[in-house]
Formats: C-alpha cells, sequence, structure tokens
C-alpha cells in the first residue's frame, strides 16, 4: 500500500496478517470483533486464500493447529468468551510447538458478559491459555498502527520459537479507526519449517506433530526445553513504551486503551507540575520486567490502570518485588477509565508539583 | 449557507464518517432554528453510534430516535415502532444516519415504499478516499450499488467526506475533490459538497465546502 488509509482496528489487524504471509483463516463470529473476519472474507478469496467459518470456535481453534501443523501461517479470532472455547486448542498448539496467531478482541466478562471494551482477560492470555504447563507470547497494541506492526512480528516470533502469539486488544482497539500504512508484503519471505507435515515425498523421515506423549519422563524433558526456550524469550523479546519516566515520581503502568487514557491523564498531570510518568507493556508475556525494574529505583509509586478488577498489577508487583508502593484504579464491565479519573488517582497518591 | 431538504438520509460505506456528519448536519439545522429530528438506524456497529451523542443532541432542542438496545451491551438489531413516524409529513427536519454498506443499509428497506413517495428529500452518498476499499471511484460506485440494492432506495447525490482525521491536510482535501468529482461522474449525480473540518476550511480557497467538527471519537 504505502499510502495512508483510514482503517479501524479489525480491519487493520487482518489485512496486516494478509500482509504478512497469512493465506489461512479460520473464525467465527462474534462482537465486537466481527469486522476481521467479515474483512478477510472479502479479501482471502482475492489473494488465493481460504477464509473458513467454521462450526464452532471449538472447530475454527483445531483447523488452525491442523494448518499450522502444515507449515502455514495460520490464524484465528474471536472475543472473549469465544477464546475461552479455543483454549483447549491453543493449549495442544503450545504442547505440539506449533506457531499460530490468535486474536482476542477483548469484551466485558465474565459469562456472556456485554460488547463493550474490557481488559479483563490479562489473566487467561498470560497465565492459563489452556491446561497446562505452558506460555504463549502476548502483544498488547495502544494503536491502530501498533496493531498492523505487532502482527508481523506476532507471526515472525511464533515460528522463531514454535509457539502460538496472541494479539490481546479490546474492543475500543478494534472498533476505532486511525490512519495507518500497511506494509507491502509481496516481497515476503516466510521461514523454512523441516519440521512441518507437509509431505515428506519420500525424501526424508515423517514429521510427527503431536502433545500426547507415553511416559511422563519424556513429557517431563520436554516441558522442561520448552521452559528454557521461555527463558531465552524473557531475556530477549520484552518491549515496553516508556513516556516521561526518567524524573517521574509517579508512574502509571497501562496496556493497550488503558495507555491511551493512561497517557492523555500523565500530559493532564503534567500540565499541573506533578511528575508523572508511564510504562506501557507491548509485550505482556514475556513482560517487560527490565523496565519496570529500571524505572522502580527513581519512582516513588506506580499506578497500575486497567480496564478490570485489577490483573496486570500481579505482574507489575512481582517485578519490582514490591520495592514500591503499587496503587490500582480500574473501570470494568465495559467501562472505560476517562483521563480525569486517571488523574484523580495521581493526585490522591500525592504527586508532587 | 447549505441548503438541506426536509428529509436527509446519510448511507455510505462503513467508517467513511456517516456518523460525524449527520451529527454535524442535524446540530447546524437545529442552530439555524429548525425543528431537527436525528435518526440512528444503525443496526450493525456496536460502538461510535449517533445514539451514544443523545444527551448532546436533546441538550441542543434536536429529538433522538435510535434503537431501543443502542449504547448497551444488547447486540439486537431491532428499531423501535416510533421510528416508522419520522418518514411522516411534518416539518421537522429529518437526519438519517443509516448503517455502513449494503449490511447496515438492509434495514433503510423496510421504510422504502414510504422513503420513495417523499418528495422533499435527498440521498446522500457519503464517500471517503482515504478509507480503506473506497479509494477508487470504481469501488465507491460497486459499494453504492450493494447498497441501493439492500435498501430499495436510490441516491440522490454525492457529498465529499474524505479525511484522515487530525492528520488530514489542505492537500489531502484538495486531491480529494478531483476523485469526489469523477466518482459523481461516474454515478450520475451532484457533488453536494465537500466536507472539512473548521480548522482546515479557512487555508482552502474551494467552492463548495462544508465546515464540521470532529464529534465521533474515542475518549482519550
Amino acid at each position: 500500500m504505502g499510502e495512508r488509509f483510514l482503517m479501524k482496528g479489525n480491519e487493520a489487524l487482518a489485512e496486516a496478517a494478509i500482509q504478512a504471509g497469512c493465506r489461512h483463516f479460520f473464525g467465527y463470529p462474534i462482537t465486537p470483533q466481527t469486522e476481521l473476519a467479515a474483512y478477510m472474507s472479502k479479501r482471502m478469496p482475492k489473494v488465493g486464500g481460504t477464509y473458513l467459518q467454521a462450526e464452532s470456535e471449538l472447530a475454527a481453534a483445531n483447523m488452525v493447529l491442523g494448518c499450522s501443523s502444515a507449515g502455514c501461517r495460520a490464524m484465528t479470532s474471536s472475543s472473549s468468551p469465544g477464546i475461552s472455547l479455543k483454549t483447549e486448542a491453543i493449549s495442544y498448539m503450545a504442547g505440539s510447538d506449533v506457531p499460530a496467531l490468535i486474536i482476542n478482541v477483548q469484551r466485558g466478562g465474565p459469562g456472556l458478559g456485554g460488547i463493550q471494551p474490557s481488559q479483563a482477560d490479562y489473566w487467561q492470555a498470560t497465565k492459563a491459555t489452556g491446561h497446562g504447563d505452558f506460555q504463549i507470547l502476548v502483544f498488547a497494541p495502544a494503536t491502530v498502527q501498533e496493531m498492523v506492526n505487532l502482527v508481523g512480528k506476532a507471526f515472525d516470533l511464533g515460528d522463531k520459537y514454535r509457539m502460538p502469539a496472541m494479539i490481546l486488544a479490546d474492543g475500543m482497539l478494534g472498533q476505532m479507526m486511525e490512519p495507518v500504512e500497511i506494509p507491502d508484503g509481496s516481497d515476503l519471505k516466510l521461514p523454512e519449517k523441516p519440521w512441518a507435515t507437509n509431505g515428506h515425498q519420500n525424501k526424508r523421515e515423517h514429521n510427527i506433530i503431536n502433545s500426547l506423549y507415553l511416559t511422563p519422563q519424556a513429557l517431563e524433558k520436554l516441558v522442561k526445553e520448552r521452559f528454557e526456550r521461555y527463558e531465552i524469550i524473557k531475556k530477549n523479546e520484552q518491549m515496553a513504551e516508556e513516556y516521561l519516566t526518567e524524573d517521574a515520581d509517579i508512574i502509571v503502568v497501562a496496556y493497550g486503551a488503558s495507555a491511551r487514557v493512561s497517557h492523555s491523564a500523565v500530559d493532564l498531570a503534567r500540565a499541573q507540575g506533578i511528575r508523572a510518568g508511564l510504562i506501557r507493556p507491548i509485550t505482556l508475556w514475556p513482560f517487560p520486567t527490565d523496565a519496570l525494574q529500571k524505572a522502580a529505583q527513581t519512582a516513588k509509586k506506580f499506578l497500575c490502570v486497567e480496564m478490570s478488577m485489577g490483573q496486570m498489577i500481579d505482574d507489575v508487583k512481582l517485578s519490582i518485588n514490591c520495592s514500591k508502593p503499587v496503587a490500582f484504579y480500574g473501570r470494568t464491565g465495559g467501562m472505560i477509565p476517562t483521563p480525569e479519573e486517571v488523574l484523580d488517582e495521581i493526585i490522591k497518591l500525592g504527586g508532587e508539583k | 449557507m447549505t441548503e438541506f431538504k426536509r428529509l436527509t438520509i446519510i448511507l455510505g460505506h462503513y467508517g467513511c464518517g456517516k456518523t460525524n456528519l449527520s451529527l454535524n448536519i442535524a446540530l447546524d439545522l437545529a442552530s439555524r432554528g429548525e425543528s431537527v429530528t436525528i435518526a440512528d438506524m444503525d443496526v450493525v456497529n456496536p460502538y461510535f453510534r449517533t445514539g451514544d451523542y443523545k444527551e448532546l443532541l436533546q441538550s441542543r432542542g434536536i429529538r433522538v430516535a435510535a434503537p431501543i438496545f443502542v449504547s448497551t451491551n444488547l447486540d439486537n438489531p431491532s428499531l423501535p415502532a416510533a421510528m416508522d413516524t419520522i418518514f411522516e409529513p411534518g416539518d421537522d427536519h429529518v437526519v438519517c444516519d443509516v448503517g455502513g454498506d449494503d449490511a447496515g443499509a438492509f434495514a433503510l428497506g423496510r421504510y422504502s415504499a414510504k422513503i420513495n413517495s417523499i418528495e422533499d428529500k435527498e440521498i446522500c452518498y457519503v464517500i471517503n478516499r482515504f478509507r480503506s476499499l473506497t479509494s477508487t471511484p470504481e469501488e465507491c460506485a460497486q459499494i453504492l450499488r450493494e447498497i441501493e440494492s439492500a435498501s430499495r432506495i436510490r441516491a440522490t447525490a454525492v457529498i465529499n467526506n474524505s479525511h484522515l482525521q487530525g492528520l488530514t491536510t489542505t492537500e489531502d482535501i484538495i486531491s480529494s475533490v478531483d476523485f469526489a468529482e469523477q466518482t459523481a461522474r461516474l454515478l450520475g449525480l451532484p457533488l453536494k459538497f465537500t466536507a472539512v473540518e473548521n480548522r482546515l476550511i479557512n487555508e482552502l480557497n474551494l467552492p463548495n465546502l462544508y465546515g464540521v467538527k470532529r464529534i465521533v471519537k474515542p475518549p482519550f
């Protein structure tokens, strides 16, 4: 493309995936994610790809497992309740060392909850996207342009580390429109996948994609190897944006749409002479502990802002070993905090002029 | 001063800016002392809707007709019975903000017989060159054909609403006018006006501009 266009977050996620070489989308509609699937249904046939609306979220996620096993860049997308249904297959992907992209455009929960934006799936995304000992890569964009950029990154790192990757967005980011530039993926070279079950042509041993192990010793060894890989990822792949943190007394920690709100709140605080700053985690797993540890050396207090009852706050406290007080402000159920509300919390924490 | 018919229907591609334009037209007419009703006829879009601005509109004396479950968690595509009455003869100016694409315009088909029998009306097809999938006159024509087929209503004018939100420059507007004229010619329709954010309007020496405010935006 090269030119800037106005796109909804959901559409931009879809187009970015196509430009990142994804030709196989398996989904099932749910608000506020539906435009992503609708866009794929229009675009995939034009680029020789597959758009398939499955009979359920479970089926869609298992189709991704199969398609990724064959070495293709495959993805699915949904919103909170739909992601819960996909978690069994995500666990199987992790247990089979298969990369795939899963997009969660979060809405209010638990249960059917509501269709307004939320960030209450943080725990699910970063701690337990299914049963068993495993992690997935989790990216949290805060602008429509960043959604585009992180889709390519999620596919690349998923392939590199052979693990599922998730874009954890929310209804606000999915539904809002912003100008974006989509990279042109026509010259893209995808990595070789010698492990894929894509036909051995009698030229090599056949590959097996599997998550069942008949002896506990074999399974323990494999899980331990996987966790060694996770340590490398934690060391190399943390991403965070730091905004006015250097001289900040109070540092707000927020991701996604909450970070947009908090960014405005920090600006309001600075306009009043309060030394506030923002750390915006871009990777939620691996969590950007390095950025937080560095900030904890100079900041006096932290304020975690989320569209939930407080989930990421656990990781903030762990990252800094509770060395500084960490307060929380959140709205939930589909409500979005306002910059003024966050400013009030900063002032309550005694932000000094 | 831009003239409006008694009934103005705003149609177009998803995200071309129909709601923001509808709100501006309704507020403009109200500021001229006209009696105005705005109808949120979008049954497909969950966020960023005319119904979300009910307080602002009502504070200016504008009546708001909206789906019963607008701005709630109920994803229920239903319109109230009272929606029927806005197409009855009366003195009010009525501005109808219709859902995007053919899917969104489908609900309008329910009222097509009534609408088609109204003389004093304008069916405006809104285009935005900077919106993905509608950057050529041909793509715009294709989408209008789908909308007209779903709604059983024919557009009578084109409105150029090309913009890139806060990043729009005067050059963007100038380049979009050419595109809008080509689109209007292809469709055989007049170009009603080019909508321009108020901050840019004095820098542009173009005929037929309509100043608008950015009302529809995220809460940060």
